[in-house]
């Protein structure tokens, strides 16, 4: 009903012209110039001042915090990854992602996330590596470290480029390269100039937008269907198996996916938005909204993806990335909407990308240049050679991009399993006294090369031999479970094992992050 | 760091979080195709409803079982880095 209604009038109100039309693009130009201004006009707080552009001065407030904290998590993997995969396995992905996540994020947030930022504030840390070479007193840990957390980051990145190039091909055939130098030029060009700040804001803005977006789409496409009900029944008539787990989700994988959303404990950019907080209670709104925003963008993603399965719309080239676009170019005829939704769909990207490009430059800048060199440079060069990083990695990305992955939820998941087999570390580092640094760099080495190997085993052999990944198919386990319990598994035993065959830490770094309130 | 003993109410909101995690495990309804509202799938509705449940227990959580003396630990700070 709501959605004739809506229907109806935007299609009296809007001017109609045929699919493949230019005025989506010119939808999403304006979005991209409208974001730029005002990014612009915000980073101005910015200039000459490293901590205003690392971490915003930590001043960043609750709703600014949510915002920045959601929009950073949700990537293409939340909009055009979920479609996708719901497309090849059902409603049952909501409950191995997003409802799993509504516990799991918000657990981390409440112990790990205060915690951290407790002591970024204590000690005026400002990345993760600052914080675990100091915990525990290596250098070589933290030098481990960063090409771990560079190399992880990079197919996240990947995952947003990828997506986005799927998006505004399939519902504007704009060849994938373009969209993404696009999208990688804009996001630069606002992060180069406002830091953190302006990538809180940016997201803010483009998590707002992507959230009405994902409602309105909603609405319209299953009013395109003749409405909800409608919608479900094809999938009732012609695929009924995605209507439930069996056969299509197993229950050893189901639960070992548990370990998957750990991996916010471990995202350095998630890392850099918790020390922006102004204070602990900046926390309570994230930490309680978190699962209700998730819910809001996951559940109608996942009608959207199992209800194209239903209508029998097949993926193009069965690359279930693009379901999501071609449900909306095909089931909305205005350009006008089909614009606004590739709009809101970039949002949803851009706002993840943002974070981790601000994030790599902060790590290089203080983990490197400042760890190598001291005070050699000023402020105002430590921010330049940060910006030249990005640049760097950005440039880097964009050519991966060019040879994109069969599966942009796959990929999802194993980039997050690799911060998930990390977990273990940041936990011992903020609750377990005894964790020693022998311990903590054995845990690093157990879980990056079980990743590797796993990786290379479940996506890189399959995808370099010509079999097109997963998608579609069936899922890589072992022993029955997500890979990521076994990297989990092996991380945490190593770390237990080996720090209790070390001798315990000094009683100064005990005393220094355990002491009690004075 | 953080201090004190946790009030009843605080212990009873993290263990509405437990059962949560538990639940949310509904291996009754793996095969279950039943449609709520005529249009949602049973197994994906009780998982939206597994999201709510998240956010009120955390609400309880936060209301109950807040670190209180985190920030005077991390306002000592020493900037020790």
């Amino acid at each position: 009903m709501i959605a004739e209604l809506l229907s109806t009038v935007l299609d009296a109100t809007l001017p109609q012209k045929p699919p493949k039309s230019s005025t989506p693009l010119i939808v999403v130009a304006i979005y991209l110039a409208a974001l730029l201004l005002f990014s612009i006009l915000n980073s101005r707080r910015a200039r000459g001042s490293a901590g205003e552009y690392f971490v915003a001065s930590r001043s960043i407030g609750p709703f600014l915090l949510l915002m920045s904290v959601f929009g950073t998590t949700m990537t293409a993997f939340a909009l055009v990854g979920s479609t996708g995969k719901a497309y090849d396995k059902g409603i049952g992905v909501y409950g191995l992602m997003a409802s799993a996540s509504g516990i799991i994020h918000s657990l981390v947030f409440f112990l790990v996330g205060i915690k951290l930022w407790a002591i970024g504030k204590r000690f005026n840390f400002v990345t993760q590596i600052q914080f675990f070479r100091a915990r525990f007193e290596s250098n070589l840990l933290g030098t481990l470290l960063f090409p771990v957390l560079v190399g992880l980051v990079i197919p996240y990145l990947l995952i947003g480029i990828v997506g986005a190039g799927a998006v505004v091909k399939g519902i504007a055939d704009v060849p994938t390269w373009l969209t993404g130098l696009v999208i990688c030029l804009v996001v630069l060009a606002y992060i180069l100039t406002g830091g953190v700040r302006a990538a809180a804001l940016a997201n803010a803005v483009q998590t707002m937008v992507f959230m009405a977006v994902g409602v309105l789409a909603f609405v319209l496409i299953s009013g395109s269907f003749g409405g909800v009900e409608t919608a479900t029944q094809n999938v009732v008539d012609n695929r009924p198996e995605l209507l439930a787990r069996e056969g299509e989700i197993s229950h050893a994988q189901f639960l070992s996916y548990m370990f998957v959303p750990l991996s916010v404990g471990m995202f350095p950019h998630l890392f850099q938005h918790w020390l922006t907080a102004r204070s602990a209670k900046t926390f309570r709104m994230t930490v309680i909204a978190h699962p209700l925003f998730i819910m809001i963008v996951w559940a109608p993603c996942v009608l959207i993806g199992v209800w194209a399965a239903g209508a029998g719309i097949e993926a193009p080239g069965g690359n279930s990335n693009a379901v999501l676009a071609k449900m909306v170019g095909m089931q909305l005829k205005n350009p006008w909407i089909s614009g606004l939704l590739m709009a809101g769909i970039l949002a949803a990207i851009m706002s993840s990308l943002d974070s981790q490009f601000v994030c790599l430059g902060t790590i290089f800048t203080h983990d490197i240049v400042v760890h190598r060199t001291g005070d050699r440079f000023s402020e105002a060069q430590r921010v330049t050679l940060g910006r030249l990083f990005i640049v760097a990695i950005v440039a880097l990305t964009y050519v991966l991009s060019l040879f994109p992955p069969p599966n942009v939820f796959d990929l999802a998941v194993w980039c997050f399993s690799g911060f998930a087999s990390l977990f273990p570390l940041v936990v011992a580092a903020v609750y377990w006294r005894r964790v020693t640094a022998a311990g903590a760099i054995a845990a690093v080495i157990v879980a990056g090369v079980t990743w590797a190997i796993l990786f290379y085993d479940g996506l890189l052999q399959p995808t370099l031999a010509g079999h097109s990944g997963e998608a579609g198919g069936e899922d890589y386990l072992v022993f029955g479970m997500m890979p990521v319990a076994v990297m989990f598994a092996a991380s945490a035993t190593t770390l237990v094992v080996v720090s209790l065959l070390t001798r315990p830490p000094s009683q100064t770094v005990v005393e220094r992050f355990f002491s009690r309130p004075a | 760091m953080t201090g004190g003993k946790m009030s009843i109410p605080g212990r009873l909101a993290w263990l509405l979080v437990v059962v949560l995690a538990i639940l949310h495990y509904d291996f009754w309804n793996w095969n279950d195709r039943t449609l709520v509202f005529g249009f949602v799938p049973v197994g994906l509705w009780f998982q939206v409803l597994v999201s709510i449940g998240a956010a009120i227990a955390w609400a309880l959580v936060v209301r109950f079982a807040w670190p209180t003396r985190i920030e005077e630990w991390a306002d000592e700070g020493d900037s020790e880095a």
